[in-house]
């Protein structure tokens, strides 16, 4: 009789829940943010043991605790290059990182830009909070100009950056923003982020409703959504407002521009694949304020991936040349003496 | 250069001497390091005992004919039994003013100086800081000089070559050579070889460089200038099959040898950094070994991409020296609170910070030993000659592996650079270097990611991809076992002392310690690393006179050997010996409580026998310390 694989049952997201009680302050988004994740792992169709989440150190960092996969909680801002190492040596894992707004963008910003820039295998979840929140509320590399925290009771004077700006500009090949209170869109950009082969970074604007209440308000509150956000959806033009009556072009200076009424057929037609950084640029960079909030995938290229390369020459190298510990050590100028 | 019988071979003298030390300098772009490397595999072939020192000058490319730019290459060769690459050189070749002017007061007197007088110009005497011309204001009395303008001899000599006249004139330290050859009797055979494989793809410079040798080689043969030729008959050696090999080298073979025997994959993640690069250039041509190298943006990614390639299941290993070491230190404490086995390679240069990039020194071990946060302990293990090194990358893989923990190896730009012949080990009988992964888990029941083996206290290797293994893990204290989150008092202590105790259980898996000498006596000369080829050497010597003293070398540092406690209270004086300020005879006092003797020197140089040995004498006049003759003859180990 020969024994017939059973494909396991398909996971819940209950499958991976683990039996440690989540810590976050009640009310945080990164409840919703793990009910995301949980959801959108249940849709892969992997099994437990086949993923690996690697996080920093942060309150978003506590993240693998609260997933039943390998969890690996290391230090601060060093999660990408730990993935790295985890993804070289074994492509076969899905590999996650879990990271914040400091870990990923402050203390961690070298090893993030070369992940982004090597296009390692890994899937990256930036919770940007704008806020240190486990050290209990300093500025952080994106939070306003201005900013009053413990550490800065006059207003910050350091500039923020944009974190997609940032991944466009070190070569990402899939850069996309979602948002803790925008489940399913979350969920579904999460499927698409894991179906990217190479690095591909999600940042997730978060609210710490105890050190940063309400960053993300303006845009994200019932009544000012439909207005706030730019939702961007590949092939079709950049369209907002209750009833898309509102779109984005670009002028000759790639500027951004808001297009109403007869010109709104002018609104750009977002191609999440273009070669040209510069439209997925503008939209990163464009004033908060006077603009809607861009969510969605922002920029999704094929590029081999690094750890393939690796183990490509590893594997040619191998086929070329067997060589025993003996042939190893007794080569080069050799000599007998007796 | 101690003179036995004159014997007739050619028209000329031919003297048969027991050693010889040989010093060439240059400039950095002279090539004096491939001609001191082409001396030395020539000799090593031809049966002698050899030890060599490279000392680099610290520029790429310094302006030529500086004194910065000066790039020098010990070697040593005998007929004996060899632990140094010599204190004062026999003969020195100098290429320039320059080199003159930095080596020229450490040749032995008496000794011979070959000058390449091609280049002495006002301004290149300027550029030397040289007021006059040495040669004719009695600065070169008491040397027995050789002048060749070498520059002409070698032009002349390449008259048909096809080369250009700048390409011609590099050829002069081939030329050099040549002499040397012919004044040490070398055969020229092996260097034809080489240069013909170094430079397949460029015929015409293998025929230059070959002319030159050998026009260097029938000067010397033929003009009155060289009066007699020098001997040095083959060294009693182990039988057995013997390879000349660089530190970084042999490291290197330890680590894939070891990842062989144990069926693991090498991960190296390192940083560019002298005098470790050469580990990562090397390791990079391993790929037909399964080894993956990965060149990371710094020594941070380097240590991290390590511990994650061990998380996963493969040999994490990571290469650095002083500077990079510091910024490795917290993720260090990562791996020692995952307790994953993980290959720390430090060669030590001269710090602190930046320091001298191309000199060596051995100041990082309070920094292996303490320096990181919390109580953090690691297995520490040093390499005391290039040949060790083997041995060493070898031993730290099978300790990192059999206890689940960081080890670090301590090497230094001396042993790295270094070179001696190195009998090459049986494979077969390599020690065996089991890997037990976890097996996959039974259904309902939760993998333990911290129950650990009774005898080793190691946790089980746990490789992501394993059906019913998920856990978790991390840098935040844990509860044994269960391996969750856990802040309890008694819980923290207890896993402190369970990783000191993972550490200390190493001691009973080494040797005891193999002493050159009886295990009493009046003096104990211990050291640890490169200063064991100088401490040897002056203990023979004194022991050779009738000393009662005996000396040792430490390979595991931490933990260190069950035995040493005992082995140094059978001595009236412990004397340690360390290129930095008395660092591991810090330890070994706060340990022992003995009043160990450090002798110390930092100034970027490895010790010369002479030194230790003078400061042996004193110590062993300070104990009164009779001379006994029965004791000379003592057996080594
Ligand atoms: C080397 C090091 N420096 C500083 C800290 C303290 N620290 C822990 S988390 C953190 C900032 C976390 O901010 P973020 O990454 O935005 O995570 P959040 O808590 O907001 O999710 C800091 C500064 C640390 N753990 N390690
Ligand atoms: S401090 Fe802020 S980010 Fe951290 S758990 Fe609390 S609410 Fe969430
Ligand atoms: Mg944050």
């Amino acid at each position: 009789m020969t024994a017939v694989p059973t494909s396991p049952a398909p996971l819940t997201k209950k499958d991976y829940k683990t039996d440690q009680e989540v810590r976050w302050c009640p009310g945080c988004g990164d409840y919703s943010i793990l009910n995301a994740v949980q959801g959108a792992f249940a849709k892969l169709g992997k099994q437990l043991h086949e993923t690996v989440i690697v996080s920093g150190i942060g309150c978003s960092s506590r993240f693998p605790y609260y997933m039943e996969t390998f969890g690996f909680h290391t230090i601060h801002g060093r999660a990408p290059a730990i993935a790295t190492g985890v993804k070289t040596s074994n492509p076969a894992l899905d590999v996650w990182v879990v990271t914040g707004d400091g870990d990923a963008m402050s203390i961690g910003g070298n090893h993030f830009i070369h992940a982004m820039r090597r296009n390692v295998g890994l899937k990256i979840l930036m919770f940007n909070n704008r806020i240190y929140g486990l050290t209990k509320g300093q500025f952080s590399p994106t939070s306003e100009q201005g900013k009053v925290t413990k550490s800065s009771p006059l207003g910050s004077v350091d500039y923020p950056f944009s974190p997609i700006a940032l991944s466009l500009g070190a070569g990402g090949t899939f850069i996309a923003r979602g948002i803790d209170v925008f489940g399913p869109h979350l969920e579904d950009t999460i499927c698409k982020a894991s179906a990217h082969k190479g690095t591909a970074l999600v940042e997730i604007y978060q609210n710490c409703n105890i050190f940063n209440d309400g960053a993300y308000k303006g845009f994200t509150e019932k009544e000012v959504r439909d207005e706030r956000i730019l939702y961007l959806e590949h092939g079709k033009p950049l369209l907002f407002g209750a009833n898309k009556d509102k779109g984005i072009r670009f002028d000759a200076n790639f500027q951004p521009q808001i297009v109403t009424g007869a010109d709104l057929d002018k609104a750009f037609v977002w191609d999440e694949t273009a070669a040209n950084v510069a439209p997925a640029m503008a939209l990163a960079t464009m004033s908060e304020g006077e603009f809607p909030v861009p969510v969605g995938v922002f920029r999704r290229r094929e590029k081999p991936n690094f750890e393939t390369g690796i183990q490509a020459q590893i594997t040619a190298a191998k086929s070329k040349k067997k060589e025993s510990i003996r042939d190893l050590l007794f080569a080069g100028e050799i000599w007998d003496v007796s | 250069m101690q003179t036995s019988n004159t014997t007739a071979g050619t028209e000329k003298g031919l003297q048969d001497l027991d050693q010889i030390v040989i010093r060439f300098a240059g400039d950095s772009g002279d090539g004096m390091q491939l001609t001191g490397d082409q001396f030395t595999r020539t000799t090593a072939l031809m049966g002698n005992d050899i030890a060599t020192f490279p000392d680099f000058p610290a520029e790429i490319r310094a302006p030529a004919g500086t004194l910065p730019g000066v790039s020098a290459f010990q070697l040593r060769f005998s007929s004996f039994d060899i632990h140094t690459p010599g204190d004062a050189p026999d003969v020195l070749v100098a290429m320039n003013p320059a080199a003159l002017k930095v080596h020229l007061k450490e040749l032995r007197k008496d000794g011979i100086l070959l000058l390449n007088t091609a280049s002495f110009s006002a301004l290149d005497l300027k550029k030397a800081k040289y007021e006059k011309d040495p040669r004719t204001d009695g600065t070169l009395d008491g040397w027995r000089v050789i002048e060749v303008d070498l520059e002409a001899r070698t032009l002349e000599a390449l008259a048909t070559s096809k080369l250009d006249n700048r390409g011609k004139e590099r050829c002069k330290n081939m030329y050099a050579l040549g002499i040397l050859y012919w004044m040490f009797h070398r055969d020229m055979a092996p260097t034809e070889k080489a240069i013909a494989q170094k430079f397949a793809k460029k015929p015409e410079l293998v025929e230059a460089n070959l002319m030159a040798m050998k026009a260097g080689f029938a000067y010397a043969e033929t003009t009155e200038i060289f009066q007699t030729a020098y001997r040095v008959p083959p060294a009693q050696m182990k039988p057995g099959t013997y390879r000349n090999i660089m530190g970084n080298q042999s490291l290197c073979l330890g680590l894939v040898a070891a990842g062989q025997k144990a069926g693991l994959q090498l991960f190296l993640g390192s940083y560019p950094i002298t005098p470790a690069s050469d580990i990562l250039h090397q390791l990079s041509t391993y790929k037909h070994h399964g080894v993956v190298t990965f060149q990371a943006e710094d020594e941070i990614a380097a240590v991290c991409s390590a511990i994650g390639a061990s998380y996963s299941g493969s040999l994490g290993i990571t290469s650095t020296s002083g500077p990079g070491m510091a910024l490795k230190a917290e993720a260090i404490g990562l791996a020692v609170m995952a307790e994953l086995p993980l290959v720390i390679l430090n060669v030590q240069r001269a710090g602190p910070s930046t320091g001298m990039p191309t000199k060596t020194q051995q100041a990082d071990l309070l920094q292996a030993m303490y320096g990181r946060n919390g109580e953090c302990p690691v297995a520490v293990i040093a390499a005391s000659t290039p040949a060790d090194a083997f041995e060493v990358g070898y031993e730290a893989v099978r300790i990192a592996v059999k206890y689940m923990l960081p080890v670090i190896v301590l090497s230094d730009g001396y042993i790295a650079n270094g070179s001696e012949p190195w009998l090459l080990p049986d494979p077969e009988k390599l020690p065996a270097i089991p890997v037990k992964f976890a097996p996959e888990g039974q259904p309902g029941t939760k993998f333990m990611p911290y129950a650990r083996d009774a005898q080793t206290l190691a946790r089980p290797w746990a490789k992501p991809g394993t059906k019913g293994l998920v856990h978790r893990i991390g840098g935040i204290e844990k509860a044994d076992v269960t391996g969750n989150i856990c802040y309890e008092a008694d819980n923290h202590q207890h896993m402190v002392d369970t990783r000191a105790q993972k550490v200390a259980n190493i001691a009973a898996d080494i040797p005891p310690i193999e002493t050159i000498g009886p295990r009493t006596g009046d003096v104990l000369v211990l050291g640890w690393g490169s200063t064991r080829g100088a401490i040897t050497a002056s203990t023979l010597r004194l022991q050779k006179d009738g000393h009662k003293i005996s000396c040792a070398c430490l390979r595991f540092l931490n933990p260190l050997p069950n035995d040493l406690g005992d082995l140094m209270r059978g001595f009236k004086k412990v004397v340690l010996p360390e290129m930095n300020k008395g660092q591991l005879a810090m330890i070994l006092r706060a340990k022992y409580l003995i009043d160990v003797v450090s002798f110390s020197q930092v100034n970027g140089q490895p010790f010369k026998s002479h030194d230790i040995h003078a400061f042996l004498q004193k110590t062993l006049a300070s104990l009164g310390s009779t001379r006994d003759a029965g004791s000379a003859k003592e057996t080594r180990r």
